[in-house]
């Protein structure tokens, strides 16, 4: 469970994020939406700790972040996985390197075990046949895996997603935004995804934030944002005349 | 935009960081390994043939210039042994590997931060000056290994300039490379070569580590740190040999 209070975030002189509150809990998918530029990655990074905000207060499992001296802040990090817009995989190292590494900074297991529970989570990603490759020789969406392959691997209780489909076909889209949900029912995480693929939202957004010009202007889960009146998250939303069907067959089913 | 102060100050805190929280050590270990390769090993193709061409052409220059009955042929050794020693080799150098392995080192640091690598690493909980910056620094401390080779080829070019050129005999070039030897200006040169070391490791990861903007960026950053190391190395060359020869 993540609680965020009134967190407010600027880059010389212009806000960025103006006083958010909400809360994510655990074993949902929790998705933040806006459009390109509400500040969806600084919010993330926020939430992460690579940004300090000036003002608010984010609490991870009642423990605020602000409160944590060095050691916990290492322990709670140790704790999250995080997905970057781009996968930011190392590209020095393989595959099975990319995954293995976080256990090999962070814990004092043997080797073999590593690689063990690496091709455990490779395998639970769905990847085959790349151990042994780099970054440079895969696809797009196979450098997500690995990413989410690497978030994994330490059992976090926490998994942030930037933008995890983005750039992916349609099917590959769906399967990696099913594989994530799959993995926070499974292993209980509390997960929070940056997305602007309104097939995430429908799919599986249980809990969505949706962001404009740094202000929280509407949250809710998939259902109910058929049914908001929130002009600013309709507009975004249902701005493709697709969506705007789907929206109406919903409602008449519905009703 | 930051003040060269500012800079200056982000510098310093950047060092204190990168002898903060250590990376663990057997990862340590594979990263120096890697860097001794990329700056160490891999720069002694290009420094071993500039310094056998410009040994040669100081001789033939000192040589020509001096061409002269009352000055002795074996100054053409001795004055070659000087320059090569006391300026060619170390600063020279290293004005030159601060284009080489000070561009790599920028832009090998700026696309991990252009590609959201250094923020991976930070958010597992890496002290990332640490590791990447550290293994660089250790990696340049075998820097005057570099320069030791620099200067023995660029003397051995001098040589074979002078004999093959019939500028001075064997004897008289062995003779001027004898003559007046100060240890002292060895232990100058080293000293000098060793602060270039940590110079060319530091100021080209500040570039890359702090730069911004996307791949655009890296190159531009790559030049400024270029640009910067080398007036880093001058100005600390006339510093240092104000200090141990004045
Ligand atoms: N490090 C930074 N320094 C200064 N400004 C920044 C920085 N990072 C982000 N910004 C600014 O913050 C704003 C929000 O950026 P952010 O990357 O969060 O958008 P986003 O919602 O993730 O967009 P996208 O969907 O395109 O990824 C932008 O105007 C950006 O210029
Ligand atoms: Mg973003």
């Amino acid at each position: 469970m993540i609680e965020i209070n009134q967190l407010s975030k600027s880059f010389e002189e212009v806000k960025i994020l103006d006083k958010i509150s909400t809360q994510f809990e655990k074993g949902k998918t929790n998705l933040i939406i806006g459009q390109s530029g509400s500040g969806k990655t600084v919010f993330l990074k926020c939430l992460l700790g690579l940004f300090t905000p000036e003002e608010g207060e984010i609490s991870f499992n009642g423990q605020p972040l602000s409160e944590m001296n060095d050691n916990a802040r290492s322990s709670l990090r140790q704790d999250m996985g995080m997905v970057f817009q781009g996968s930011a995989l190392f590209d020095s190292m393989t595959v099975e390197e990319n995954v293995m590494f976080p256990m090999q900074m962070f814990t004092n297991v043997a080797t073999d075990e590593i690689r063990d529970r690496a091709n455990f989570a490779i395998k639970r990603v769905n990847l085959i046949n790349a151990n042994n490759k780099l970054p440079s020789e895969i696809s797009g969406g196979m450098k997500k895996r690995v990413a989410i392959a690497r978030a994994i691997v330490m059992n976090p209780n926490y998994l942030f997603c930037d933008e995890p489909n983005s750039g992916l076909d349609p099917k590959t889209a769906i399967l990696i935004d099913n594989l994530i949900q799959e993995i926070t029912k499974e292993y209980e995480i509390t997960t929070v995804i940056n997305t602007h693929d309104m097939n995430s939202v429908m799919e599986i957004g249980e809990k969505i934030v949706f962001l404009e010009h740094g202000k929280k202007e509407w949250e809710g889960t998939n259902k109910e944002i058929f049914k908001t009146d929130n002009q600013a998250v309709s507009n975004f939303v249902y701005s493709s005349e697709l969506f705007k069907k789907v929206r109406k067959v919903y409602l008449d089913e519905n009703s | 935009m930051l003040t060269l102060l500012e800079h200056i100050g982000r510098y310093f805190l950047m060092l204190q960081k990168t002898f903060g929280k250590f990376t663990k050590g057997k990862i340590l270990q594979k990263l120096i390994f890697q860097e001794v390769d990329d700056l160490i090993l891999r720069s002694l193709g290009i420094v071993s043939f500039i310094s056998f061409f410009v040994g040669g052409v100081v001789a033939i220059q000192t040589a020509i210039n001096t061409d002269n009955p009352l000055i002795p042929q074996y100054l053409v050794g001795f004055a070659t042994r000087q320059s090569i020693i006391l300026e060619f080799a170390p600063t020279f150098i290293s004005v030159i590997m601060a284009g080489k392995v000070g561009s790599f080192i920028t832009s090998s640091i700026g696309t991990m931060r252009v590609t959201e690598q250094i923020d991976a690493l930070e958010v597992m909980g890496v002290n990332t000056y640490n590791y990447l910056i550290f293994p660089k620094i250790i990696a340049m401390t075998l820097y005057p290994f570099i320069i030791m080779i620099s200067m023995t080829l660029g003397v051995f070019g001098g040589y074979i300039a002078c004999i093959t050129g019939g500028f001075a005999s064997h004897a008289a070039f062995i003779e001027g490379l004898q003559l007046d030897f100060i240890p002292y200006h060895l232990t100058y040169a080293f000293i000098k070569t060793f602060l270039f070391a940590m110079l060319l490791a530091t100021i080209p990861s500040y570039h890359g580590y702090f730069m911004k903007g996307g791949a655009l960026g890296v190159g531009k950053a790559s030049t400024t740190s270029f640009v910067w190391t080398s007036v880093a190395i001058i100005v600390m060359n006339s510093v240092v040999t104000n200090i141990l020869l004045t």
